[in-house]
C-alpha cells in the first residue's frame, strides 16, 4: 500500500522535501564530506571516506527499499539504460567533481557549514550550468542523449529473479569491500 | 563489580569496530546503538569522552562531535533515501533542484515563454519537495556545523590552498567552472551522485550504476591531473 494521497499533497511534500533534506545535509556533514579536502582526497584515493559513506548509504538503503517494495509501499523508479546519457554525462560531471570538489548535494552542506567558494562558486556555476543544459537541450534530446538505450532497468529485472537473490550478494560485496579497505588500512 | 561483568550484548554492526564499549544491560538496545555511536565519534574536546555518572555517554556528545563514523552517518543517509522513496515516491537526488532554479530565473527575465521550453516542460521550473531537499541540506549541514562549533567562513579551502594559493579570486573562478561541468554534467546523466549513486544503486538500476562509475572515472582522471598524481 502507498502513500499515494500523501504523495500528491503539495504542502505536505514542501515539508517532507524540507526535513529529508535536512537530515540528508546533517549526516553529510557528520560523515565529513562537505569538507573539499575529503572530497579531494576521495578523488585522489588517499582518503575513502566518501566511498564508506556512499555503500553504508546503499546497504541500508538497498536493504530497506526492497523490504518496503515487498509490501508493495515503495515502487522502482529506474530508466533504461542509456549509454550516451549516462556515459557523457558522467564523465562530464565527474570532471566538474574534481574542478569544484564537491558534487551537488555536498556543495549545498559546504554552504551551510560556511564555505564560500561552495557558494558564490559552486552553487552558482551549477545553476548557470543546468541552464546551458536547458539550451542545448532541444538540439540533443532526439540525437546523442538516446544514443545506446537498452531495455535494460534493474538487475533482479534483467536476471527475472527474485530480487534478494541479487540484494544479498551485493550486499556481501559491498561489506566486504568496507572490510578491505579497513584491513589494508585506506 | 558484579554489574561490570555481566554477559556483553553489544550492538553488533557498531561494536565490530570498537569493541568493548556495550557493557551495560540496564537500558535498552537502541540506547546501546546510541551509546556506541558516541564513542566512535571524534568528540569537539579532544578524543576525551564526557561520560555521565553512570558511565554512559551524553546524547549531546554525539550531537556536538564533530565527526561521526562513515559507516553511521552513511547509514543515516541511507535512511533519508528510504524515506524519499515512501513518503514522498521519489528518489532523493538533488541536481534537479538547480534546473528549476536556473528556470525560475529565466521566467523572470523572460517571462512565462520559460514554461513552453521543452526540458523546462519536462522538469517544472517550480519550488516543489525535491528543491526544498536542496534548502534542507544547507540547513542541515549547517545545524550539524553550528552543534560542534566547525562553522567558518571559508573562502579557499586548505588543499587547494596547498596546491594552488591563497587567492580567493582563483579559487572561485575554478569554482564556478567545477560547478557549471557539474551542472551541466548532472542534468546530461540524468542524475547526480545522489540520485545516480545512491538513489538508484539501491535499487540495483543497471543504467545508475553506470553513471556512478563515470562520475568516480572522470573525478579520479581530472583530480589526478589538477593535483600532479599524488602518491602514485
Amino acid at each position: 500500500m502507498m502513500f499515494t494521497s500523501l504523495h500528491r499533497n503539495k504542502g505536505a511534500q514542501l515539508l517532507i522535501g524540507l526535513l529529508i533534506g535536512i537530515g540528508f545535509g546533517f549526516f553529510l556533514q557528520k560523515g565529513g564530506v562537505t569538507e573539499y579536502d575529503v572530497i579531494i582526497g576521495q578523488l585522489l584515493l588517499t582518503d575513502f571516506t566518501v566511498v564508506r559513506v556512499m555503500l553504508s548509504a546503499v546497504i541500508v538503503g538497498m536493504i530497506g527499499f526492497y523490504l518496503l517494495k515487498g509490501g508493495e509501499m515503495v515502487a522502482i523508479h529506474c530508466r533504461n539504460v542509456t549509454l550516451g546519457s549516462v556515459v557523457i554525462g558522467g564523465l562530464i560531471f565527474g570532471a566538474g567533481f574534481a574542478v569544484l570538489g564537491w558534487c551537488p548535494g555536498t556543495v549545498a552542506g559546504a554552504v551551510g557549514q560556511g564555505f564560500l567558494d561552495a557558494l558564490f562558486g559552486g552553487m552558482v556555476g551549477m545553476v548557470v550550468g543546468a541552464g546551458l543544459f536547458a539550451w542545448v537541450y532541444p538540439r540533443i534530446s532526439e540525437g546523442i542523449l538516446k544514443a545506446g538505450e537498452f531495455e535494460v532497468r534493474t538487475i533482479p529485472e534483467v536476471l527475472g529473479v527474485n530480487p534478494w537473490f541479487v540484494v544479498i550478494p551485493f550486499v556481501v560485496i559491498m561489506i566486504g569491500i568496507l572490510w578491505v579497505l579497513e584491513v589494508m588500512g585506506l | 563489580m558484579a554489574r561490570d561483568a555481566a554477559p556483553i550484548s553489544p550492538s553488533p554492526f557498531l561494536s565490530g569496530l570498537k569493541s568493548g564499549i556495550s557493557r551495560d544491560r540496564h537500558h535498552p538496545a537502541w540506547w546501546r546503538v546510541v551509546h556506541d555511536a558516541g564513542a566512535i565519534c571524534t568528540c569537539r574536546r579532544g578524543s576525551s569522552i564526557r561520560r555521565t555518572a553512570s558511565g554512559g555517554v551524553k546524547m549531546m556528545d554525539i550531537l556536538t562531535a564533530v565527526r561521526w563514523s562513515p559507516y553511521l552517518a552513511g547509514a543515516g543517509i541511507g535512511l533519508m533515501a528510504i524515506l524519499s522513496f515512501f513518503l514522498a515516491d521519489r528518489p532523493l537526488g538533488c541536481s534537479t533542484a538547480f534546473a528549476k532554479t536556473s528556470g525560475m530565473i529565466e521566467r523572470v527575465v523572460r517571462g512565462e515563454q520559460v514554461d513552453t521550453h521543452p526540458y523546462y516542460r519536462k522538469i517544472g521550473p517550480y519550488i516543489d519537495g525535491s528543491w526544498m531537499v536542496v534548502l534542507g541540506i544547507v540547513i542541515g549541514a549547517f545545524v550539524s556545523a553550528s552543534l560542534s562549533g566547525t562553522f567558518d567562513l571559508t573562502w579557499v579551502p586548505s588543499r587547494w590552498e596547498e596546491a594552488f594559493g591563497s587567492d580567493p579570486l582563483l579559487r572561485w573562478a575554478a569554482a564556478l567552472i567545477g560547478g557549471m561541468l557539474l551542472g551541466f554534467g548532472a542534468r546530461w546523466a540524468g542524475g547526480c551522485t545522489s540520485g545516480h549513486g545512491i538513489s538508484g544503486t539501491l535499487q540495483l538500476s543497471v543504467n545508475s550504476l553506470i553513471a556512478a562509475i563515470c562520475f568516480f572515472i572522470g573525478g579520479i582522471a581530472v583530480a589526478m591531473v589538477l593535483f600532479g598524481f599524488p602518491g602514485v
